[in-house]
């Protein structure tokens, strides 16, 4: 059976909570929801969803239960923010309908549990993430570099990297 | 000595109660200790297309473990990504999978065109439809050349690189290049096709079929093939879905997953074709998907060139290209299946981060878990069916 938006919207609302309560002042735009539902045309993605470091695993499970395949794991150094995120695109084998699962976690200490548990293909991609992030995937069986040599001490995708 | 124990001999000259050589079945309840060995295959060999490393811990003929060790092309183009503009980068989107450059081009500007909202003519998008058939079929061509001679046969290389060559020839009209080709720019093509370029294209739609039929009729059928390919190599479904296993690999496992059709992109809406599957799931399903899909990308392209429309080639481009703030994915079918390109933009006119998301890179991690408990020769010939472009995984 095929999912929906509308189910993975309210599965994924279980998880992160309610949206945030609307802002005292009501000529301020409300702030964008951890779950969010954007145009496949405008971005190449039907959602979008924002999850706390230890919720990725269970994000993976509900997609996981809905019958997506991994896509990606991937980061972006936000330096000026002090903040790693780490990016999980999932698509569907037989519906248009592409998922980001997204996570903020603090430069000075990156660590995201592992989800090779349920996508084993994710192994290669945190692998690969660690490689050029430094960010270290809690769990995994063997965070070794994968693309970088076997010695490699630096994180070239860091943006305050020097080569 | 730890395995004096063993009573089989591998020289195959104790024979079981049938008659077969004891040394070629490997009963799985055996208690007998049994001792492995480790086998380097590569980075150097000729079966593995390129400078793949498998470390495979064997047990006699039976692969226990077989480890890939990639990176030894790595070149790091998302970095490369990160210090030149949007347009300078686009070159090296087309050296990452060097047999599938017009979808990887393809990706990228896609990519772009979608974040800074800019509109191709018309006709730019049917060129692009017909050269990444195009650029598929001649992919097809290369793999299926390579496979044989992994397994064997040398001489269909040499039919399937005669007519290869006269892809390459009209995209070289076309666009100049033989291989890394940049012909996509953002807002369309670089350069517009001549009535040479639209006639050749025709004849090679009218060429191929009977040339298509000559392969089946030479190789397809062989038995020697078929042992090699029939049931060896299962690699199921729910595998592919759990590895991001995509392309040929998730069709010839029964799932319809085509991007052109499921995640419709560029024009490929408005034309008919089908997405050729094969449930058997084994090394024989991957060959026929291939072989059926060449046929299919010819119907495309019979069907873009008697639509094509006259008109501009490029859109309008401002000089200077900054994407607004955000982030964007494109995703394309190329030869091997689903490439991702996933860029975020920070409003500056260099990328903030370039994501290269690339199927041989998907399709080889199932690898490990498929091989468990083959033989080698198996495995070698499940791993010509994945297709795999080196430059593709290691980026």
């Amino acid at each position: 059976m095929n999912p929906t938006l509308e189910q993975l919207c309210e599965q994924f609302g279980r998880l992160v909570g309610p949206a945030p309560a609307a802002s005292a002042a009501p000529a301020a735009p409300p702030a964008p929801g951890p779950v969010q539902r954007t145009d496949h045309a405008a971005k190449g993605y039907d959602l979008d969803v924002s999850v706390a470091p230890l919720q990725v695993v269970m994000a993976a499970e509900i997609l996981d239960r809905s019958g997506f395949g991994l896509d990606a794991v991937t980061g972006v150094d936000w330096l000026a923010q002090g903040q790693m995120e780490v990016v999980y695109d999932y698509f569907h084998p037989t519906t248009p309908l592409r998922v980001a699962v997204r996570t903020r976690v603090p430069r000075a200490q990156p660590e995201v549990p592992t989800i090779t548990a349920i996508f084993p293909g994710a192994n290669w991609h945190e692998r690969e993430t660690h490689d050029f992030f430094g960010l270290v995937f809690t769990g995994h069986p063997n965070l070794k570099p994968l693309l970088l040599p076997e010695d490699a001490t630096f994180h070239p995708l860091r943006k305050d990297y020097q080569s | 000595m730890p395995g004096a124990e063993c009573q089989v001999p591998n020289d195959g000259s104790v024979t079981g109660a049938a008659g077969v050589p004891q040394s070629t079945i490997r009963d799985p309840q055996s208690t007998i200790p049994q001792e492995t060995f480790v086998l380097n295959l590569g980075p150097q060999h000729p079966a593995a297309h390129g400078v793949l490393r498998v470390l495979m811990t064997m047990d006699g003929e039976w692969i226990t473990r077989a480890e890939p060790v990639i990176g030894y092309i790595h070149r790091m183009h998302e970095k490369m990504g990160e210090n030149r503009t949007w347009a300078k980068f686009l070159p090296n989107t087309s050296r990452i999978d060097y047999l599938s450059a017009m979808h990887y081009t393809h990706a990228f500007v896609g990519a772009v065109e979608r974040g800074a909202k800019i509109e191709v003519p018309p006709r730019a998008e049917y060129l692009r439809v017909i050269t990444s058939e195009l650029n598929r079929i001649a992919s097809h061509m290369v793999w299926w050349g390579a496979l044989l001679s992994d397994l064997g046969g040398l001489t269909p290389f040499l039919y399937a690189f005669d007519d290869r060559e006269l892809i390459l020839d009209l995209l070289e009209g076309l666009c100049g290049a033989r291989l890394t080709y940049c012909y996509y720019r953002f807002g369309g093509v670089c350069n517009d096709a001549d009535d040479d370029f639209l006639r050749g294209c025709r004849q090679f739609v009218r060429h191929m079929p009977a040339r298509l039929k000559l392969y089946h009729d030479l190789v397809t059928g062989n038995i020697i093939l078929r042992k090699r390919l029939e049931g060896i190599g299962p690699i199921s479904a729910e595998m592919c879905r759990k590895y991001g296993a995509t392309g040929p690999v998730i069709r010839g496992a029964g799932v319809a997953y085509d991007v052109r059709r499921v995640e419709p992109y560029s024009i490929y809406p408005q034309f008919d074709f089908e997405i050729p599957t094969f449930p058997q799931g084994d090394s024989m399903a991957r060959y026929l998907v291939r072989m059926a899909e060449m046929e299919q990308s010819l119907r495309i392209i019979d069907q873009a060139l008697d639509k094509i429309p006259a008109g501009p080639v490029m859109g309008k481009v401002p000089r200077v290209l900054r994407l607004p703030p955000g982030d964007y994915c494109y995703a394309v079918e190329a030869a091997r299946g689903r490439f991702l390109v996933r860029i975020v933009s920070d409003g500056k006119d260099v990328p903030y981060r370039v994501r290269l998301r690339t199927p041989s890179f998907s399709n080889l991690s199932l690898f490990e878990e498929a091989s468990r408990g083959m033989i080698l020769p198996d495995a070698l010939a499940m791993m010509g069916t994945l297709d795999l472009v080196i430059p593709d995984i290691d980026r």
